[in-house]
């Protein structure tokens, strides 16, 4: 494959190194003992929504997994609104009202982080609709797990996609693990997009720890589905670092072997060991994109530190019935 | 129901845990499925087992004692091994199931209402279905919209489910025990912020009889009902409400349905006055439902209009502010029954 433009392939670095920043900082601020929520990291996976979103537009479509903050960064959700939101103040993305796991602009085509496993599949299938019924062009993408892909809505959502030729992504990050439990316990296929046979779909791998491996396979789907020939599934492989959440120690189920096998493959810094030797960036290129992300995270965190919380009064808003009248 | 005098205090979840152990060295039949319950699955070969127990441990070790034929981990399929574990059931197994949060409910909910709690009815009694769903329940600990539903009032609202929600680790035992070994299907409610709660357990199996309540506090000038949590808050509220001369009883419901009626309504004739305490959303929740029992069946006794202390009609929102502010609270219960007290 011939390496993407030089402005491509430097929105793909920022936007890796903007996410691990982001990560990083949040794992940080829970350490510290900052009145702020847990979550879900999603070190280690960032070429993932890098690659595919690279693709996107803000008309495009996202509907995102608990472990959301990558697919929220790599839609141009704003990181000190996602921040805030972590912090629970009205400058959140969600008035603060979310949290981490339901982080959304809709303003964007980020149909929302989403705490129930399996159950961004469909949303995005109907994203995939109403992309369809308007015909302009646009697609939709899920992004979930190796777990999420034993529910019966990544069956459903595929058949139905395929039968109406949707223009959906369904973009697997196989991290081998659903919380403690290893894919090749739960799953009887050992690639997941073998499952597209099932529905006569293309079923692509991509190497999840190399961006242009991911943006090649990505570009194929998004651009099928932009010429209307309907959906793919695309399978990434690819880890999470950390534990499954911010508290869990994941040596109770897999080897410290297995993590330097992957951090050894890290997508961040095998880009950068390429872009230097292929003179796509230049270090100091790549270092300000670094210092750039580390300085946003810090505005980040003093814009929500500086914050209000929502108003009580908000507790009552955003909502078809509010019965009985009770005061909060 | 046993008698004996317990001193021993564990944990909510590790009554749970006993009440697993005990009754599944009592009936073979008896086997667990859900998700992580054990963890690490199929790497003991690799050094690797009961890597989680359960979400909250409350699974952990069993895997040690009744392998992993028995301590069952799944998929992130519920529809699937949700629906499973209601086949089993059919055919002569006594499996609890386990749903990590009760918000997942709608993920197996047609496994649940049209199969579990039909079959037996719809096949003129000749089924049984000896099935336990043990799930969680509950805001307040910062998990937002997605994983702090309370929603069991939903499920009372469907003929053929049994519902109990425990409120310390004794109810915790007696009523799980009480769920393996019932013919019909029983989902237990376990709210969150119990389960590390101490209590005193007796560490023979015992029942608690689904379908029973039972008076924590006696008192003379008004009863509060409590459901989970919530008969903490009424517990604490009562309390309060002492040191202002106001003599209030408490009644742990325990059973959703079947609900011990007769437990609200004898008190209620007693005391005149009636505030349900119940984290669930109002509309059509057990709160409105036990407004509407006593209504039909203890009117003439009212002195004071029957109050409900829910959470307002929303989701959970996530903000620590806001999520307090949902939560029903004892000055919340308190500032009820002094309306009421004229
Ligand atoms: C319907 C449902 N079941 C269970 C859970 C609890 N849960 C949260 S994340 C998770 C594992 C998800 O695994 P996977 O889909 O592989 O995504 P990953 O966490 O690896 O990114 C589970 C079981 C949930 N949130 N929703
Ligand atoms: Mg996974």
């Amino acid at each position: 494959m011939t390496a993407p433009d030089r402005a491509t392939l430097r929105w793909l670095f920022r936007t890796m190194v903007t996410i691990r920043a982001f990560e990083e900082k949040h794992m940080q601020e829970v350490n510290a003992g900052k009145p702020i929520g847990g979550g879900h990291s999603s070190i280690g996976e960032e070429a993932v929504p890098t690659g595919v979103c690279a693709h996107l537009t803000e008309r495009d479509f996202v509907a995102s997994t608990h472990r959301g903050h990558g697919h929220c960064i790599a839609k141009g959700v704003d990181v000190k609104g996602m921040m805030a939101e972590l912090y629970g103040r009205a400058t959140g993305a969600c008035r603060g009202k979310g949290g981490s796991m339901h982080i959304a602009d809709v303003s964007k085509g980020m149909l929302g982080a989403n705490g129930v496993v399996g159950s961004n599949l469909p949303l995005a299938t109907g994203a995939g609709l109403t992309a369809k019924l308007r015909g302009q062009g646009q697609v939709s993408v899920s992004f979930f797990g190796d777990g999420a892909s034993n529910q019966g809505t990544f069956h459903e959502s595929l058949n139905l996609a395929a039968i109406w030729k949707l223009p959906v992504i369904y973009v697997c990050e196989n991290n081998l693990y659903a919380e403690s439990t290893p894919v090749e316990y739960s799953t009887a296929v050992r690639d997941i997009a073998r499952r597209a046979v099932a529905y006569d779909i293309p079923g692509l791998i991509a190497d999840g720890m190399d961006v242009l491996d991911v943006y090649e396979k990505a570009g194929q789907a998004v651009e099928r589905a932009r010429r209307g020939e309907g959906p793919t599934l695309l399978e990434c492989k690819t880890y999470r670092y950390f534990g499954h959440f911010l508290a869990d120690d994941p040596h109770r189920y897999r080897t410290k072997e297995e993590e330097e096998s992957y951090r050894a493959r890290d997508a961040i810094a095998s880009f950068k060991k390429r872009a230097l030797a292929s003179e796509w960036l230049t270090q100091a290129e790549m270092e300000a994109e670094e210092q750039r992300a580390q300085a946003l995270m810090d505005e980040a965190v003093r814009f929500a530190e500086d914050s209000p919380p929502p108003s009580l009064d908000d507790l009552v808003t955003d909502v078809y019935v509010s019965y009985p009248r009770i005061k909060v | 129901m046993t008698t004996t005098a317990a001193t021993r205090q564990i944990t909510y979840g590790e009554a749970e845990r006993e009440a697993l152990r005990e009754e599944m060295r009592r009936d073979p039949n008896v086997i667990i499925m859900g998700e992580d319950i054990a963890g690490a699955a199929g790497r003991q070969a690799q050094g690797f087992t009961d890597a989680w127990g359960g979400p909250f441990g409350s699974t952990k070790g069993l895997i040690q004692e009744f392998g992993a034929e028995r301590v069952r981990d799944t998929p992130i399929s519920e529809a699937g091994f949700i629906g499973a574990a209601v086949g089993a059931a059919a055919t002569g197994m006594r499996p609890v199931a386990d749903l990590m949060f009760i918000d997942f409910m709608g993920c197996c909910l047609d496994q649940i209402m049209n199969n579990a709690a039909k079959m037996r009815y719809m096949f003129g009694g000749k089924s049984k279905m000896p099935l336990t769903i043990m799930t969680r329940i509950g805001a307040g600990v910062g998990s937002a919209a997605q994983h702090s539903e309370t929603l069991y009032s939903m499920l009372t609202h469907l003929p053929g489910l049994k519902v109990v929600a425990p409120s310390d680790a004794y109810t915790a035992k007696g009523l799980l025990i009480s769920a393996i070994r019932d013919d019909d299907p029983v989902i237990v409610c376990d709210h969150k912020r119990l389960l590390g709660r101490r209590g005193p357990v007796p560490e023979e199996p015992y029942t608690w009889p689904i379908g029973k309540a039972r008076i924590l506090k006696p008192g003379k000038d008004v009863t509060l009902v409590g459901i989970s949590l919530m008969t903490t808050v009424c517990l604490d509220a009562a309390a309060a409400l002492a040191k202002d001369g106001v003599d209030a009883e408490v009644v742990d419901l325990l059973s959703l349905s079947p609900m011990d009626d007769e437990a609200v309504l004898t008190s209620v004739r007693k005391t005149q006055r009636l505030v349900v305490v119940d984290e669930d959303t109002p509309r059509c929740s057990l709160a409105t439902d036990i407004a509407a029992l006593v209504a039909d069946e203890a009117f003439d006794f009212l002195a004071a209009p029957v109050k409900r202390v829910n959470a307002p009609h929303t989701p959970v929102p996530f903000s620590r502010a806001l999520e307090q502010a949902y939560m029903p609270t004892p000055q919340k219960v308190v500032d009820t029954v002094k309306g009421i007290m004229g």
